[in-house]
């Protein structure tokens, strides 16, 4: 029954250990779909109370639009977020994982790459949805905006992903978790929703490029530093 | 087997295959809390050491410790010989079950396994996931979710997913917890199976029937020490229980214990 030999076995490398915990919570989010389908009732929602409280003779669709999409965005992604670790929490199948033979970083990666599924899902539905009620034109530019979109969608959910992580041991985590999350998000929000207003308004992309290198710069911050911070998250 | 609070020397280990487990002064804090206080063990394979102790006594932090999940601020651990910090060969050699599944509710019975069996880097995991399901006899609910199996059932699940890669040692904190007779009988069945094919094993519980039934050995800590050890046929049922209890009696007298079930 026991192993011959201390050796014998060999866990699985970085990024093979990161699709293994990705392709987990997918199946389980796809299984439950309990946190994508509120996230897109809150998306539509939200899309919808915007629409109804906006007085179009004041501010015209284009300007109101990227705001519109961004806090949407945000919200929404909070919501799958929460979920990321509490799902791991229930039964503490968290000690399961952790006590496996893989790296603690290749954990947050498979976990942010699912919540990066989940938050381009959600905005797979918001952003048509956007461009009904407020009759954007997507035609040409939605390559680009699709690109931004997932673009800030890296940068939101590192730093979603490990501050779930912190948050979900506390008794408070839905209220600590947009806390902790939201001031850093601002880097993120603020070059895409300016990226988009200027896609949006058929501007020429050199205006948008120093907003666009913003979000990069802080997207690559962001992904080394939450996944070299993640290890220590986990400590007790 | 060796189990203590102080640190005890070794043989060459060269000279005698390495011991399962074992783990030299381990301290552990929680702020000024010494949950550890300098505990040393060593486990031989098919060896069963049952662990007691009031609530608060170091015996879940000393099993987190030794399953890789707790760093600690002074000693070693080492299975089979090899360190267990950093070391992601020794932590495949460790298995893991406590009171609570450790499984995911929403994925079937194989799904777990299968993903556990991943996770170590098992060659044939869905066949490994097969055989641990076969050995606990569930595998007739391999398809069922996590969430509509029993207690019990899930329990099994459990243990068949913390030997799924073969481990050289089990780790069990309280895993009789919440299961009925038949329960925890088909558990004990299960352990000792483990142990008959050279499995080594730590368990943790309150109950003292359970406990002894399946142990090679038996130990009591109190206050993040070992302060009690010896050979399972050394222990006289009856007298160890009211001995125990008169432990526990005087930790509650000194205030830092709440409840026990003797059971024998």
């Amino acid at each position: 029954m026991a192993s011959s030999a201390v050796g014998s076995q060999r866990g699985p490398g970085l990024l093979a250990a990161a699709w293994l915990v990705a392709r987990k919570d997918l199946a389980i989010e796809f299984r439950t779909r309990s946190a994508f389908f509120s996230a897109l009732v809150f998306a539509l929602l939200a899309v919808v109370i915007f629409f109804f409280a906006w007085d179009a003779t004041a501010v015209s669709s284009l300007d109101l639009a990227p705001g519109v999409l961004w806090v949407i965005f945000t919200f929404s992604g909070l919501l799958g977020l929460n979920r990321s670790f509490s799902l791991e929490q229930a039964d503490r199948a968290v000690d399961a994982l952790l006590a496996a033979p893989v790296e603690r970083e290749a954990i947050f990666l498979g976990k942010a790459f699912a919540n990066l599924v989940f938050v381009l899902a959600v905005q797979a539905f918001a952003i048509p949805a956007v461009a009904l009620f407020y009759n954007v034109p997507l035609g040409g530019v939605w390559p680009a905006l699709a690109g931004i979109a997932v673009l800030a969608a890296v940068g939101l959910v590192c730093v979603g992903t490990l501050f779930s992580a912190m948050a979900v041991n506390t008794r408070l985590a839905e209220l600590l978790l947009p806390m902790l999350a939201l001031p850093f998000f601002v880097p993120i929000v603020m070059p895409a929703a300016q990226v988009t207003a200027r896609l949006l308004a058929g501007r020429p992309m050199a205006e948008a490029w120093p907003w666009l290198r913003i979000l990069l710069g802080f997207d690559l911050v962001f992904l080394v530093a939450c996944t070299l911070a993640f290890p220590y998250t986990l400590e007790e | 087997m060796l189990a203590s609070s102080t640190s005890t020397s070794h043989a060459d280990p060269r000279a005698a295959p390495a011991p399962a487990m074992d783990a030299q002064g381990l301290v552990r804090h929680y702020g000024r809390r010494r949950a550890l206080d300098g505990v040393s063990l060593a486990l031989e394979p098919g060896e069963c050491l049952a662990l007691f102790g009031p609530n608060g006594a170091g015996k879940t932090t000393l099993l987190r410790v030794l399953a890789g999940l707790l760093r600690p601020q002074a000693g070693t651990v080492r299975v089979g010989g090899v360190t267990l910090a950093g070391d992601a060969e020794a932590r495949a050699q460790v298995g893991l079950v406590s009171h609570q599944s450790m499984l995911y509710a929403a994925l079937t019975v194989r799904e777990n396994l299968v993903f556990t069996a991943r996770l170590y880097g098992v060659s044939q995991p869905a066949r490994a996931a097969e055989a641990a399901l076969e050995r606990l006899r569930v595998l007739d609910r391999a398809e069922s979710t996590v969430r509509s199996l029993s207690r019990g059932l899930q329990q099994r699940v459990s243990i068949a997913r913390a030997i799924v890669h073969q481990p050289r040692v089990v780790l069990l904190d309280e895993p009789y917890t919440g299961l009925d007779e038949v329960g925890a009988a088909a558990l004990t069945a299960a352990l000792t199976e483990l142990a008959a094919h050279g499995v080594a094993m730590i368990l943790v519980t309150h109950n003292l029937a359970e406990g002894l039934a399946l142990a090679t050995h038996a130990a009591i800590m109190r206050d993040g020490q070992i302060v009690r050890s010896e050979p399972r046929a050394a222990v006289e049922p009856a007298r160890y229980a009211a001995q125990y209890r008169e432990l526990l009696t005087s930790v509650v007298a000194s205030g830092s214990m709440t409840e026990v079930t003797s059971g024998v």
